[in-house]
């Protein structure tokens, strides 16, 4: 089996087991008075490893899914999800980031953006609901959690798709890590080594 | 290369808000019969038994989860009920207090009516202070001379005689019990005879009183009750109304009551426990002197 297709068959496994646990576990544990969101998560997850288009498809097709399983409105959490994977992937192909905190970063972003998106959406769609100080409350419960969740969830996704892709984060971040290169103790070794050949 | 790149990256992603945008229109605008209904509640039929599954096999994790939630919460309400339980026993405690006083004023208004006392123009005092010996000789009353207390008048509570007033400032006054040694009472034991005497503090035993000078074949027994002669009883003018209980007789002992012509008396008035007397400022009218 050819890489591509083994990471499309492991990102599609990623997202169908995702939101079924999403549905049948993790809505139904309450912290803080609100349940996590491990979709958008996992979205940005997979957009920081595999980049802007895998991000925004994966998005798309979580989205659509969950929008499928939970009988709501087709299309929002699509379009959403798909924005979190799009940005998460474009974020990595235009400033490579290689600091550790990034996914907890990009973790908080992500949930932000489907809270308050959903939020929006629902309202542009006329449902009749105040905004209150509740609601902010929960909004910020809901980002709070996210970015907690956000480092475990990058590890995890990580673990599943990262052999399959094609520029592994992880090679890269040794890649890039400093070996000493630009130290001048290193640069005397190298010099002694040229200079010790004939 | 990299345009053709850009290009498809922009392409897909067109494509997917389009189709994202056209979803949400469709599904907006169709009725609840329409196609893309349908297919949601066909994916939802599919997807039931997988999720139901799911839910069985994750059952565990959210019940961890749940224990967590639980234990916080537990110990949240826990301190929550510590509050509650604090604020509940203050007002079990207040409301304890209101209904002894309670008690103490129901009695004290029967006993103006049933006693008559209420042409005695009765006035209610607080208790506000008790002399810290054990003899329980005096209390101390809000009530004073500006509201019509003078000395030597009669003080009830809603169980019987407690004492007379022997001091008297502006707006308190004390109350000199019947157990101090001070104290004497015409009295008549609500036998068939009727027989006189005169309730004496028992010294030594505040919580006891002693009926003397009873008649020398009385045949007072245990249980009678004693109430104020309201009478002249030799050269001792009687202060108080006729009636009033003060208690009744506890111990009847045959040599004793032969020698000193004497018998054992328990207060009716729960002298230690004091909330509400009332002073009887007016001298009753037909209070007369009788000779046993």
């Amino acid at each position: 089996m050819s890489p591509h297709r083994r990471l499309l068959l492991r990102l599609a496994a990623l997202g169908v087991i995702t939101v079924i646990v999403q549905i049948a576990a993790v809505s139904q544990i309450t912290v803080l008075g609100v349940s996590a969101d491990l979709t958008p998560l996992v979205v940005m997850a997979v957009g920081l490893l595999a980049g802007s288009l895998p991000g925004a498809v994966m998005g798309f097709a979580m989205g659509l899914f969950v929008d499928m399983a939970l009988v709501q409105t087709l299309g929002v959490t699509s379009l959403l999800l798909m924005a979190v994977g799009y940005w998460s992937g474009r974020f990595r192909e235009l400033r490579d980031p290689s600091h550790g905190l990034i996914p907890l970063a990009a973790g908080v972003a992500a949930s932000a953006v489907t809270t308050i998106g959903f939020s929006v959406f629902q309202f542009l769609l006329g449902i009749d609901a105040p905004v209150s100080f509740l609601l902010v409350r929960q909004m910020l419960a809901v980002t709070l959690l996210g970015g907690l969740l956000s480092l475990p969830v990058y590890r995890l996704v990580l673990r599943i798709v990262g052999s399959s892709l094609r520029d592994d984060p992880r090679r890269r971040s040794r890649r890039r890590a400093p070996t000493g290169g630009l130290s001048p103790l290193s640069s005397s070794s190298r010099s002694r080594v040229r200079t010790s050949r004939p | 290369m990299y345009d053709k790149k850009v290009r498809r990256r922009r392409a897909v992603l067109g494509l997917l808000v389009g189709v994202s945008l056209i979803l949400l229109t469709g599904y907006f605008s169709e009725s609840s019969g329409g196609p893309l209904h349908s297919v949601q509640r066909g994916v939802l039929q599919g997807l039931s038994p997988i999720q139901e599954g799911a839910s069985r096999a994750l059952k565990p994790v959210r019940d961890l989860a749940g224990w967590f939630g639980d234990t916080f919460h537990a110990k949240s309400e826990r301190d929550r009920l510590r509050k509650d339980n604090a604020a509940l026993r203050r007002e079990v405690v207040g409301a304890k207090a209101a209904r002894a006083e309670n008690d103490q004023l129901s009695r004290i208004v029967a006993l103006d009516r049933t006693g008559g006392l209420g042409q005695l123009e009765p006035k209610t005092g607080r208790v506000i202070g008790r002399s810290p010996t054990l003899w329980y000789a005096t209390i101390e009353v809000n009530r004073g001379s500006d509201d019509g207390v003078r000395a030597d008048q009669p003080v009830v509570s809603g169980d019987g005689l407690v004492g007379k007033v022997t001091d008297v400032a502006s707006s308190t006054s004390v109350v000199t019990l019947i157990t101090d040694h001070t104290s004497g009472v015409s009295a008549k034991i609500l036998d068939r005879a009727g027989d006189p005497g005169v309730v004496l503090p028992s010294v030594g035993d505040p919580g006891d009183l002693l009926v003397q000078t009873l008649p020398p074949h009385s045949r007072v027994a245990v249980g009678d009750q004693v109430v104020t002669a309201g009478t002249r009883n030799g050269h001792l003018e009687s202060l108080f109304p006729p009636n009033i209980p003060i208690g009744t007789v506890s111990r009847v002992s045959p040599s004793e009551l032969a020698l000193s012509q004497q018998v054992h008396l328990r207060p009716s008035a729960d002298l230690r426990h004091l909330d509400f007397v009332q002073i009887l400022t007016r001298r009753p009218e037909g209070l007369r002197a009788q000779t046993p």
